[in-house]
């Protein structure tokens, strides 16, 4: 019976009950995207690292394995590493930055083609003239691109040759001459890394070792296997940090929302608090209907909240697809449901101990 | 009133009850030494003008406030002694509650509204016999409605019906026609002079209406928080 009252007290003020469970669940979308948007990057840029076809990569020693600085790398590293003990081919690639996360990346084009296994294009082919740009189909579409068309970044305007299919080394791809003159990194020719094969990658291990004693203090070797486990939250603590500020803004919104609708549900049916009362109703269970509530609203705030990460995904997707890659994220559904489930009984302790706490003759009184 | 229930002790006893409610530095005695007995099974009145202190009365005998001195026993248990939780528990299962605006919760079913009674006593079916007590109301039909649905006549005994679910020792009515029109007032009446008569459910009716009042078995009257002559 209390379940019912419960949920006939939610039903007869059902635009109180809406709005609240409405903001519970941007709060859950908030959450559900941000981590889908951060593990859906991360996934983006390990499958295009993998799509390159190194089995190693060399960055400079005193850098992060997620920073891309241009240029820090002296291109006469890469015949060196080339020669080196089961070395199939090394390659110098120059990364720099052009939209908000978007990179330019500088390859020589035929043999970063026999490295990778070759581009899949949709229309054109491979930059052949200095100015040629290759764009992945994302880019493409986000940027209503076509081969031919012009393309304006780095203050260069760049024709492109080619549109790819996304999952090669990054969305926008030049000649590495090209990129070098552009950003001031031709005198003397710097790359950002170097990407490494192997003529047999069960040695993988065995020449990383090799790689970093020999290039120590200089270029750090790392595998593609250790790269890939390195794409994930846990291992990127400014990302770590953010989530951990969204998470707790999250119930800090949650917590007020709920604490609000539940006061005035408090202040609003004072006199019912105090039929209650006299009907025997025990200050607990006065408390126990008012969390009840609590998390009926987090409860459907939760699945407003998935549903709406699913519309913000489908949005960001639309709007950005090569700037921002967003998943699902079911394993987090029930992280964002005690999240939401938490800030909600926060929201419904004070106002459910004033509730408890009424005096049943005042109450009864309460016009 | 039969001569055996006049020989049995009374359901409720109250001697030298006072009650002292304090405004800020003020003291203000409500109740100034009542005594009242009343036999199980009678329909008593107690009449008086606003501030007589029946109010006040009412809401002790119902458990609700606690007096400040006296004694006073409800169906044998003695009510200063009782812990919060206890008078609680007393609301629940030996007192049912009549009120002048109904009290209905107006999110539930008059048939919602009763069934919460009995569930907040802990009990889950109804009792033998309020098949009848519902036919007797005339609420049959209505108790599917919610409180908005219904006129103030029907609301009451929706609320009676309430106050009745849990078999209680006593019904309080407080001033239960005060909100109604003549014929609902003299409807609602007759349904708590047949309850009385048919099943010996002890009534004790607050009204500072002689005419309703002229209902009861007996009649007390109050003035200034004391018994008083007729």
């Amino acid at each position: 019976m209390i379940n019912k009252l419960v949920i006939e007290n939610l039903r007869h003020r059902w635009v109180r009950t809406l709005l609240c469970a409405l903001v519970v669940g941007v709060q859950v979308m908030s959450i559900l995207t941000l981590i889908g948007l951060s593990r859906g990057m991360l996934q983006d840029s390990a499958n295009r690292a993998k799509g390159t076809g190194a089995d190693i990569f060399l960055k400079p020693d005193t850098q992060g394995t997620f920073s891309f600085s241009s240029g820090q790398i002296d291109e006469k590293f890469e015949p060196f590493v080339a020669k080196q003990p089961h070395v199939a081919q090394a390659l110098g690639v120059l990364i720099t930055p052009v939209e908000l996360i978007t990179t330019i990346s500088g390859v020589n084009v035929a043999p970063f083609e026999k490295m990778s296994g070759g581009f899949h294009f949709f229309a054109g082919g491979a930059p052949s003239a200095p100015d040629d740009i290759v764009v992945d189909n994302y880019y493409a579409q986000q940027h209503k691109l076509r081969v031919g068309s012009t393309v304006k970044l780095l203050n260069h305007a760049w024709r492109v040759s080619g549109i790819m299919r996304s999952g090669i080394l990054g969305h926008l791809i030049v000649q590495l001459s090209s990129l070098q003159r552009l950003t001031g990194n031709a005198t003397p020719p710097r790359v950002s890394e170097i990407l490494v094969k192997l003529d047999d990658p069960a040695r993988t291990t065995q020449t990383v070792d090799q790689l970093n004693a020999l290039l120590k203090g200089n270029l750090r070797a790392i595998s593609m296997t250790d790269l890939q486990s390195q794409f994930s939250v846990s291992n990127i603590p400014e990302l770590r940090a953010f989530i951990g500020v969204i998470t707790t803004l999250a119930v800090v919104v949650g917590f007020l929302v709920v604490f609000l609708s539940m006061y005035t549900a408090v202040i609003e049916r004072t006199r019912e608090i105090g039929i209650l009362k006299a009907l025997g109703a025990k200050p607990l269970t006065i408390l126990d209907i008012l969390v009840r509530e609590a998390i009926v609203l987090a409860i459907a705030g939760c699945v407003i909240g998935i549903l709406l990460s699913f519309a913000s995904k489908a949005l960001i997707t639309g709007l950005m697809p090569s700037s921002l890659r967003v998943i699902d994220v079911p394993d987090w559904w029930p992280y964002a449901a005690a999240i939401a489930l938490g800030g909600a009984l926060l929201g419904a302790i004070y106002p459910g101990f004033k509730a408890a706490r009424q005096d049943a003759i005042e109450a009864l009184a309460y016009e | 009133m039969s001569s055996a229930q006049a020989a049995a002790p009374p359901i409720i006893r109250v001697r030298g009850l006072q009650k002292i409610y304090r405004l800020g530095d003020v003291d203000v005695p409500a109740l100034r030494g009542v005594d009242l007995d009343v036999p199980r099974g009678e329909f008593l009145a107690v009449i008086g003008p606003s501030g007589s202190g029946k109010s006040t009365l009412f809401h002790i005998l119902g458990g609700l406030a606690p007096p400040t001195s006296g004694e006073i026993s409800i169906d044998g248990a003695d009510l200063r002694r009782m812990s919060e939780n206890e008078r609680t528990a007393m609301r629940q299962k030996k007192i049912g509650f009549v009120f002048q605006k109904y009290n209905l919760l107006p999110t539930l079913t008059a048939r919602d509204n009763i069934a919460l009674a009995q569930s907040l006593a802990g009990v889950t079916a109804p009792p033998p016999g309020f098949e009848q007590i519902l036919e007797l109301l005339g609420i049959r039909q209505r108790l599917d409605h919610r409180p908005r649905a219904l006129s103030g006549g029907e609301q009451q005994r929706v609320a009676i019906a309430r106050a009745l679910v849990n078999q209680p020792a006593i019904l309080l009515a407080d001033e239960p026609t005060g909100n109604l029109d003549t014929a609902n007032s003299n409807a609602v009446l007759e349904i708590l002079r047949d309850l009385n008569n048919r099943t010996g459910q002890t009534i004790l009716m607050i009204t500072h209406n002689p005419e309703a009042a002229a209902f009861a078995d007996r009649t007390v009257a109050m003035r200034d928080g004391r018994m008083a002559a007729l």
